[in-house]
């Protein structure tokens, strides 16, 4: 405590790298962390405090405190005490439990192993004049410490905030992949400083290493970091650039060493974490408004008894106090009824049931085991099964509205496949079956490798042999075509142990592509900062790499220009099908519209396209360019201005190629899972920190987007008032389109919120698309714009944000939760989803992936997207279902149990006296009645798993709240209001003459009490009967056991032997053997049962029969036809075979093309960088020798290589 | 490691391969309780089972409450074993401190009770320094008035009936219940140091003559601790028995009954009575059971109907498998 208010106050923060000592002096946190809320010394007063914290808990204690005042106590102790004991064992059982397991999560991260430089002996740290003998040593995460030197190996978590000193990569570069931070999956280059990359793995330089960081305080922007760093007398700037945050990993580096500057919870990732937020659900606060209610119903049933009694004793207690109480002095009748209201609060406090909670709690652990058991959630490839790591929302997810969603990892698998592409005009990758039909490329096909090509995928899917055949005709074009797959990229290769070719991808796309030439036979091999060696059928060759035009995202292309061995120069180009159509060769406007075509139907089915086009260049031209180009480069003003316009200059006149066609593969089912929620009424944002094209895209493979929409509208402006002129447009075309088409077919429902500053729900028919980036999101999210965008965005079938950040993500949710008071899940697997997650009402973690973020912050996780269609249709629906019954039933129930006390006191003079024996008030609750309704609440299931998929529909009723509200919790109250009257009054009237079959028994109160009771008990049973729908074995025994054990412990209180025991306790005795032997009793026991179920069945009958909810009409159909299992065969989802837009999407960073020509991520030893142009000669020897290797064709050799390998 | 984007495709020929080799373990189990899948009666209200149902409730109820209409008016013959109450109105033998101001214990014959009641039975609980036997409000409230019948005979002459005061009590209320305080004394030893309720002219062991019916577990007593539901009660005073003859045991005639007047209700508008009644096989005199019944099945055997009508003319043709979504 003390240690984090001090820590609050940091505004900068000092480190000495190597230098514990100095550093303690700060109070650094350690890289510990804590999660867990109790240890085992404070957890009881902890716990205990929190407990009664809670209202209900803190009342019950209160009214435990005036039970003691014997002027007021009209109950027992025990009557409070029992149930209070009870519920808050069981509270602080559930706690302990949620806290060991987060201790032990605690404990697998800060018990992670990593490599820190620590002091090989403690001794020798008291002496530094020694020679410090310091050693790589394993250490737990835990008990690293802020200024500590670790060391990182490939694929290794980071532990904590980092900065990089050096590295195994040249420049002290290290590539780390920060999916875990902010989703993006392409690798990100940090570079150390030179004056530290050279300490190189010197542990005793490392050791030596004494410099100071100054840096800012811990803060939680991932992008930003300002430090310096003092070493050797020399100050150096330090950005974010040299730091590694932890959760990243590092990749495609074999060790790099760090400082750590934050550790633990001061660290960007845990800062960025927040605090966890209390989750409630909406029937919690439902529940908790009721209860206040009934507070304040309660109040005013003991106003009313308290004003009877002061006029009762007014009127008649008085004369007969004092011929009772003969000694007694006059009473003040007002303090009387002052004292009666004190004791009927006491009495019927049971309305507000303490057990409610406790149960609601129980029923929720019930229906979270059920997710955790669910095999149909279990994905056996990852071995992960379905988890509830939140047991207090289940029947939220029966409510959702809005879903908002992740993209990768999430919506895709990010793997990119190779589908489909189209060479001069024709299609490739499309399979026909025997009629003739176009279909999706089936698993029958047998996949086609290339025999050539000892390299091939054994996994390459890609099925036309029509492309093999025209590959070994030797069609120009396709030889072309994947000639420039191989060449115009920025993957790296590498060669594993075991001979095969690794490429190392900045973005998936790529991946695909190279992948994919390389099974048709045009294998990548090596590169070098100036050649790139392909294998061509079998051929070694290699081009020398004359220029690198990168890509970004303003050109959407990228380019490269060789030179083959035939001394040809060539220029090849893929990027975005509109950008580069616009710079063909007039000469290829056929195959333009040949390909455009084929482009549409790519995009029609959600493929990400590339074009594919060529250039010949006459070998002056190119040299010109070139020599501009390297002016260009050596001038600083405008210098990449100028860059551009050369870019421009050669990038013309292309010859077009074809284009290609990569499916960012979908998780399986997410078109059903989407189709299906989307049935359910539920609205799915996607949001993702991806590209545009990318996102967009994947909305139309997964049919969110499609083209039979009205309308598109895309918001991408880059200032308040492009943002605001746009959402503007986009409304009024959203209504003007509407009014205009108002002759029946597109219709408001709702005329008079047209106004635009409401933010009431408006239906508009008609299916339209919004799609806003970051840029933009950031503006609209500002106050006056807000509710233009949510408005729009709600009339929307489909959103999708694109280029958001976390924090947006989150934004986007509060937004929706705050103006639309609908119900929230959001789902995402990575990091950079932890905002979103925590900020939606129900977060959902993907789980089975490498990081553990999303999953730790979420409240429930699984491994599949699809595992969402049956957590909210099946188990949400379900978990809401029964959660509605069992509250109605419980509140009925004390209504039925409780008033029976009120009616009671105006016959006995509002004196507070009880219906029933202490004994039952104690256990009515906690033994009678509580099993059968919690097996209702937790088995119940109105129509069966597979019903509930299958009609989406039936999901609504939870959207709208239909099955618990305030209006039926009134129903519920008036049901047991009636009840506790017929409860009341039939015995009432029975027992007013009533004399027994001996005519000794009379109409005594112990009697009365035990026909109450057990016709309480009776009726109760009977309803909760009628409530269940589904009678399992459970519920049979909780039911029918639940009479057996009141009779058995009725008879056993009733007992001469325990009376004999402790006679003031139990002073019912013999009673229920004279009463429940008597006829009449029985009789009056029946009657009121069935006076008091009676008019339920006929209305809930009347319900059932005329105004058939679904649910009920499933019910029936279930019923009749229980065998006969398929109900209907869904339609396959049909795609739509074309497109209007461009499919380009590329997952690319800017910047690795410099990488590539500068050789920087080259491994060392290379040759300094020259020019292209003058080398010819080292290059061209470099090709022979290649040529002369394949003769003799080794892989292993090929791998030896040194100057090939680089 | 590098990147290798393919490295993920190649799970997917595999056999399910988890880390640790716990899938065994981490699989759900396939057990029908796990799975949501035991076998179920799903219960639906249909026309077929709640039609019926209402009819049959009607046609029960309607019956039996005439049954217990009829027999209970005939109660007024006077055949059979006669049970002689009294009654009392406006009596709060329920008011919450009355009910509680007795000792349970010191009526068992606990012995520390006797000589130190509980505190409930303030202020009834010591006179004088002495513990009051039996304590508490209950007690010291006991009717005590006298009732007497006799028959007027054909010359006026007044023949005595003859009233039993034992077996009017419960068994277990007498048996188990009540109990003198232990000892083979004399009642009064027993009682000794106590002291008696203050309204009462007797102290406790005198209440009767006979050593069974005296003390605590007198059935006078015991009978008026059994405290009523209701303000309005009545209690089993005596019982006359049905002598063996073909007579009615009290033949039509004149009776006179004699109340010695110990018990003021005046003070408190209460009111006394005396109920002669026999008994049938569902007890005293009671109309309100049976009309009850034959309201509640009319009502039931009415709902059958109304909603037999409701169900043919309004119902939609929705019993078949046509789902309407």
């Amino acid at each position: 405590m003390f240690c984090s208010r001090k820590k609050s106050l940091e505004v900068e923060r000092i480190v000495k790298a190597n230098d514990r000592e100095y550093n303690e002096k700060f109070l650094y946190k350690d890289n510990r962390i804590h999660t867990s809320k109790y240890s085992i010394l404070t957890f009881l007063p902890i716990n205990l405090f929190e407990q009664f914290q809670r209202v209900a808990n803190a009342y019950f204690l209160f009214l435990l405190i005036l039970q003691l005042i014997p002027e007021i106590s009209s109950l027992t102790w025990f009557t409070t005490i029992v149930p209070l004991v009870l519920v808050v064992t069981m509270t602080a059982v559930k706690d302990a439990t949620d806290d060991y397991f987060r201790h032990k999560s605690d404990n697998q991260v800060n018990n992670r192993q990593s490599e820190v430089l620590i002091d090989s002996n403690q001794d020798q740290s008291s002496a530094p004049y020694m020679k410090v003998l310091k050693k790589l040593q394993n250490e737990k995460w835990m008990n690293v410490k802020v200024g500590d030197i670790i060391k990182l190996e490939n694929n290794q978590f980071v532990a904590a905030d980092l900065l990089l000193l050096s590295s195994s990569e040249p420049h002290g570069l290290c590539y780390i992949e920060t999916a875990e931070l902010d989703g993006e999956t392409n690798l990100k280059v940090r570079h150390a400083l030179s004056v530290t990359s050279e300490l190189g793995a010197d542990i005793s330089r490392l050791a030596k290493f004494d410099g100071i960081v100054v840096c800012e305080a811990p803060n939680n922007k991932l992008d930003k970091f300002t430090g310096v760093l003092s070493w050797n007398g020399s100050k150096h700037s330090l950005n974010n650039e040299k730091i590694i945050l932890r959760g990243c990993v590092l990749r495609n580096t074999s060790w790099c060493f760090g400082m750590v500057i934050f550790a633990g919870p001061d660290t960007k990732l845990m800062q960025n974490s927040g605090k966890t937020k209390f989750k409630r659900t909406s029937i919690d606060r439902l529940m908790n408004t009721l209860v206040l209610w009934i507070f304040g119903f309660l109040i005013c049933l003991g106003t009313i008894l308290a004003i009877g009694n002061s006029i009762w004793e007014n009127q008649v207690g008085d004369q007969f106090r004092t011929f009772l109480f003969s000694n007694e002095r006059e009473k003040n009748s007002v303090f009387s009824g002052f004292l009666t209201f004190w004791s009927y609060i006491i009495i019927l406090n049971t309305v507000v049931p303490i057990s409610l909670y406790v149960s609601v709690e129980v029923i929720r652990l019930g229906h979270s085991y059920f997710i955790n058991w669910d095999r149909k959630m279990y994905y056996s490839r990852k071995a992960t099964p379905a988890e509830a790591r939140t047991t207090t929302l289940n029947e939220e997810l029966g409510q959702i509205e809005y879903v908002f969603s992740d993209k990768t990892g999430t919506l895709t698998q990010n793997i990119m496949t190779f589908k489909k592409c189209s060479i001069n005009g024709r299609i490739y990758g499309e399979v026909c079956d025997d009629w003739g039909q176009k279909t999706d490329m089936t698993k029958k096909k047998e996949t086609m490798g290339f025999s050539v090509s000892p390299q091939a995928d054994r996994t390459f899917q890609f099925f036309d042999h029509h492309l093999m055949e025209s590959i070994e005709l030797g069609d120009p074009k396709v030889h072309e075509f994947l000639r420039l797959l191989a060449l115009c990229h920025t993957v790296m290769s590498e060669e594993n142990s075991a001979g095969e070719l690794i490429y190392q991808v900045q973005s998936p796309d790529e991946g695909a592509l190279v992948t994919a030439a390389k099974n048709l036979g045009f294998i990548f091999k090596s590169r070098t900062p100036e050649t790139i060696t392909i294998e061509e059928l079998g051929t070694l060759v290699t081009y020398q790499l004359l220029a690198f035009l990168d890509f970004n995202n303003f050109r959407k292309r990228m380019s490269v220009i060789v030179r083959n061995p035939e001394g040809q120069i060539k220029l090849y180009s893929k990027g975005a099908d509109t950008i580069l159509f616009e710079r063909l060769h007039p000469s290829n406007e056929d195959l333009l519209t040949l390909t455009s075509d084929h482009l549409s139907e790519f995009a029609g089915e959600g493929l990400r396209t590339l074009a594919i086009a060529y250039r010949d260049l006459d070998d002056k031209y190119f040299r010109e360019w070139h020599k501009m180009l390297e002016d260009a480069n050596t001038t600083t003003d405008e210098r990449d201005e100028r860059i551009a316009g050369l870019y421009e200059e050669i990038e013309r006149d292309l010859m077009l190629l074809g284009a290609t066609a990569v499916e960012d593969k979908l998780q399986d089912g997410v078109i059903e899972t989407v189709t299906s929620l989307s049935l359910a009424n539920i609205k799915i944002w996607v949001l993702t920190g991806d590209k545009q094209e990318t996102a967009i895209n994947i909305g139309y493979a997964c049919n969110m987007l499609t083209d039979d929409m009205n309308d598109v509208f895309i918001i991408a402006g880059n200032t308040a008032t492009e943002v605001r002129e746009e959402l503007r447009k986009a409304k009024e075309n959203l209504f003007g389109r509407n009014r205009s088409f108002s002759n029946g077919h597109v219709v408001f429902e709702k005329k008079q919120s047209l106004e635009l500053d409401s933010v009431v729900e408006e239906t508009v028919t008609g299916d339209y698309a919004l799609i806003i980036n970051g840029h933009s999101l950031a503006y609209a999210l500002e106050s006056d714009v807000k509710n233009d965008l949510l408005e729009l965005a709600c009339m929307c079938k489909t959103v999708v944000c694109c280029r958001v950040t976390p924090l947006q993500k989150a934004q986007v949710v509060e937004l929706v939760k705050k103006y639309r008071n609908a119900v929230t899940l959001a789902i995402g697997d990575g990091a950079n989803d932890v905002s979103m997650i925590k900020s939606a009402h129900i977060g959902v973690g993907i789980s089975g992936q490498e990081g553990l973020q999303a999953v730790l912050a979420s409240d429930y996780s699984f491994a599949q997207f699809r595992y969402l269609q049956r957590l909210l249709l099946v188990h949400g629906r379900w978990s809401y279902v029964r959660m509605c019954k069992f509250l109605c039933y419980f509140f009925y129930k004390n209504f039925a149990f409780t008033l029976v006390h009120f009616w009671f006191g105006f016959f006995c003079g509002f004196s507070a006296q009880t219906v029933y024996d202490q004994w039952f008030i104690t256990l009515f609750n906690i033994v009678y009645t509580s099993l059968p309704v919690l097996a209702m609440g937790i088995f119940d299931q109105d129509v069966s798993d597979q019903n509930s998929m299958d009609y989406p529909q039936l999901y609504k009723p939870g959207q709208l709240n239909l099955l618990f509200n305030k209006s039926e919790f009134f129903i519920c109250m008036a049901h047991g209001v009636y009840t506790s009257l017929a409860l009341f009054f039939i015995p009432y009237g029975a027992f007013h003459n009533m004399a027994g079959e001996d005519g000794r028994h009379t109409a005594d109160y112990q009697s009365f009490a035990v026909t109450t009771a057990t016709s309480l008990v009776i009726v109760v049973s009977v309803q909760i009967a009628l409530d269940t729908s589904y009678w399992t074995v459970i519920n049979h025994v909780f039911i029918w056991g639940s009479i057996a054990t009141y009779f058995s412990i009725l008879f056993t209180m009733h007992s001469n032997d325990i009376f004999g025991i402790f006679p003031n306790q139990f002073p019912f005795v013999g009673n229920a053997r004279h009463s429940l032997t008597q006829k009449c009793i029985w009789l009056v026991i029946l009657l009121t049962t069935v006076a008091s179920v009676m008019p339920v069945v006929a209305f809930r009958f009347l319900k059932v029969d005329l105004f058939p909810t679904l649910s009920d009409q499933i019910r029936q159909w279930q019923k009749a036809q229980k065998k006969a299992r398929p109900l209907r065969t869904r339609k396959p989802q049909t795609r739509r075979s074309s497109s209007r837009r461009s499919g380009y999407a590329f997952a690319h960073q800017e910047g690795y093309g410099e990488l590539i020509t500068s050789g920087k991520n080259m491994r060392a030893k290379n040759p300094p960088p020259m020019s292209g142009l003058e080398k010819t000669l080292y290059n061209s020897t470099s090709w022979i020798e290649n040529l002369c290797k394949k003769t003799t064709d080794t892989v292993s050799s090929f791998s030896q290589d040194k100057t090939v390998k680089l | 490691m590098a990147m290798n984007y393919n490295a993920k495709d190649e799970v997917d020929g595999g056999p399910p391969c988890p880390p640790g080799g716990t899938a065994k373990t981490r699989r759900p189990d396939n057990t029908a309780f796990k799975q949501q899948r035991l076998p179920a009666w799903q219960p639906i209200l249909t026309a077929g089972t709640v039609l019926p149902t209402f009819f049959i409730i009607g046609l029960i109820f309607i019956p039996i409450g005439i049954g217990i209409f009829v027999t209970s008016n005939n109660i007024r013959e006077i055949e059979g074993n006669v049970f002689m109450y009294y009654g009392l109105s406006n009596f709060y033998q329920n008011h919450r401190r009355y009910v509680k101001s007795r000792d349970d214990g010191q009526l068992n014959g606990d012995p520390s009770a006797l000589l130190n009641p509980s505190k409930e039975c303030e202020p009834y609980r010591r006179n004088e320094d002495k513990p009051i036997a039996p304590c508490g409000a209950i007690a010291n409230s006991m009717f005590n008035d006298t009732l007497e019948l006799f028959q007027v005979g054909n010359a006026s002459d007044l023949m005595p009936i003859t009233l039993k005061k034992k077996g009017i009590a419960w068994w277990t209320d007498k048996n188990v219940k009540f109990r003198n305080p232990p000892g083979t004394d004399p009642l009064e030893e027993r009682f000794k140091g106590t002291t008696k309720p203050v309204n009462w002219v007797k102290p406790v062991y005198m209440l009767d003559s006979d050593e069974d019916n005296n003390g605590f577990i007198n059935e006078d007593f015991i009978v008026w601790m059994r405290t009523a539901a209701l303000p309005t009660f009545r209690k089993l005073y005596r019982l006359i028995e049905r002598k063996n003859d073909l007579h009615p045991t009290l033949p039509a005639g004149r009776y006179y009954l004699n109340i010695t007047y110990n018990y003021p209700v005046h003070s408190f508008d209460g009111r006394k009575r005396m109920i002669l009644s026999t008994i049938s096989w569902m007890g005293g005199k009671n109309p309100f059971l049976g009309i009850a019944y034959i309201t509640i099945g009319s009502i039931s055997f009415l709902l059958g109907v109304v909603l037999l009508v409701i169900n043919h003319k309004y119902r939609n043709s929705s019993n078949t498998a046509d789902i309407t979504i």
